[in-house]
């Protein structure tokens, strides 16, 4: 299997059929790309279309190429060659199986060895509050336990050199934690998110409005700074939400 | 000219589909016809004719609608040639899961939607193991993990089918369905059965496979109304 250096979005049309303000976007390994706008603005269209590796067949008419060339059509829609993972904003699984079960016949699927299941059900549990085992019917497993689920079975079975990311905050899962396991070093990684911490955690930012890309925004170093502060922040909210959770009180927690 | 006969369960997306791959087929080129088989009631020919093509529609009423389908194979043919299609596509209705009602010859195409989770390739038989490409429907809706399980298993039921994923609202999935159909041969004079229906008490019941007129008897409907007995 060939060496993923470049991942290119040639882009295409927005919902009113206008082009889209860039013409093309070119990401490489190791980079993290944001994914921002308002709802409805397209974000999860245009991680649909990385993810089928579209080539101006779907409604954006978008292509988008590896190292600059039109995959073929087995790497397109084979599981064992795609090298592509993603967590979608899907809360829950709708197959009638067991976690086991399930995660067995996923890793056949990606002719990855049945050993991977329990590691990913141990790092799924490091994601959730409530553990998961592996006798547990998916459908009976919450929205929280769902999407850590996916998040390890990502990390492990669909390991790829591509990841995309759908709004991992808005599951109740750790997001900075998820956000470590899926964007491993050497990958290129595209994030949707309505968060600030982690749209200025990315490189870039991808700004979306009305189903069309508008712009590439990079980084600047006052964001990174502004970034270190939120991640403060952000680290004070989640250990207060635990306490909370835990049924603790917060009366002697002080404001930064 | 080509026959391609889309079989799935009810719900699966089958018309939705063929709306974007008809689309698609006149932008290549290709002139479709249309014959939708139901049981009672539909009103995709209305759908259908707003995409400017041949449309007719059969309601098998009280009998079995894939014998009804392949009961009228022949006059779909003749029918379509007339109006001078290239390909004809048959959409049945496609209920019963234990016949499958493709002809050799034709491209068969099975719709099945991925919410059903993925024992659902297991349940449906010969609609699905007999058909040559099976188009899996609704898959935004799941995670790319249960995509891929439920794809696996397609392919433990039928290993040696094309699988196309497709979404009947954003259309993805219909370029390939269309190119998949560019690439089919003319249908031949002779047609058989892939696969014989269930046993019971009409002709295709006890195991016949031939299409033509002759070869049926029991009550038997046209696909334009007319109602007759055949036999003894």
């Amino acid at each position: 299997m060939q060496d993923i250096h470049e991942l290119t979005i040639i882009c295409g049309i927005d919902k009113s059929g206008a082009k889209e303000d860039v013409e093309k976007i070119r990401i490489c390994p190791g980079e993290i790309i944001g994914i921002v706008g308002p709802t409805g603005s397209g974000k999860s269209s245009l991680i649909c279309d990385i993810e089928q590796l579209s080539q101006g067949d779907t409604p954006t008419r978008r292509k988008i190429l590896i190292n600059g060339k039109a995959p073929g059509r087995d790497i397109r829609t084979d599981p064992r060659k795609k090298r592509i993972a993603q967590l979608s904003q899907n809360m829950h699984f709708l197959a009638d199986m067991t976690v086991e079960a399930f995660l067995r016949m996923h890793a056949k699927s990606r002719d990855r060895n049945s050993n991977t299941v329990e590691r990913v059900i141990s790092i799924a549990n490091t994601l959730t509050g409530e553990s998961i085992q592996p006798g547990h019917q998916l459908t009976i497993l919450s929205g929280g336990q769902s999407r850590a689920l996916m998040a390890a079975d990502i990390a492990v079975i669909s390991d790829s050199p591509i990841v995309l990311i759908d709004e991992i905050e808005n599951a109740g899962i750790k997001k900075q934690e998820a956000l470590k396991l899926l964007a491993a070093e050497g990958k290129i990684v595209l994030v949707v998110t309505h968060d600030p911490v982690l749209a200025l955690m990315t490189k870039r930012r991808i700004v979306m409005r009305k189903g069309g890309i508008r712009q590439v925004i990079t980084t600047s170093t006052g964001e990174m700074n502004v970034c270190t502060e939120l991640v403060r922040l952000d680290n004070y909210m989640m250990s207060l939400r635990n306490t909370i959770r835990q049924g603790g009180l917060v009366e002697q927690a002080v404001v930064v | 000219m080509k026959l391609v006969v889309v079989a799935g369960t009810p719900g699966s997306g089958k018309t939705s589909v063929l709306m974007h791959t008809i689309r698609s087929l006149k932008q290549g080129g290709t002139s479709p016809a249309v014959v939708k088989i139901d049981c009672l009631w539909t009103d995709d020919g209305k759908r259908f004719e707003r995409l400017d093509i041949p449309v007719r529609i059969g309601l098998s009423r009280d009998m079995c609608p894939d014998h009804f389908a392949i009961y009228n194979t022949d006059e779909m043919l003749q029918w379509a040639r007339e109006q001078d299609a290239g390909v004809l596509i048959n959409e049945t209705a496609g209920l019963c899961l234990r016949c499958a009602p493709y002809p050799d010859g034709c491209l068969a195409v099975c719709v099945i939607d991925v919410t059903t989770g993925p024992n659902t390739p297991l349940k449906v038989g010969p609609l699905l193991t007999t058909a040559d490409v099976v188009v899996a429907t609704k898959g935004d809706i799941v995670s790319q993990a249960e995509r891929e399980v439920f794809r696996e298993r397609v392919n433990e039921a039928n290993p040696g089918c094309r699988i196309i994923e497709a979404n009947g609202l954003s259309g993805q999935g219909a370029s390939e369905l269309a190119e998949v159909i560019c690439e089919t041969p003319d249908v031949g004079q002779e047609l058989t059965l892939r696969h014989n229906a269930p046993l019971a008490i009409c002709t295709l019941c006890t195991g016949e496979t031939r299409v033509a007129k002759e070869h049926h008897m029991g009550v038997l409907r046209h696909i334009d109304g007319f109602t007759e007995y055949r036999g003894e």
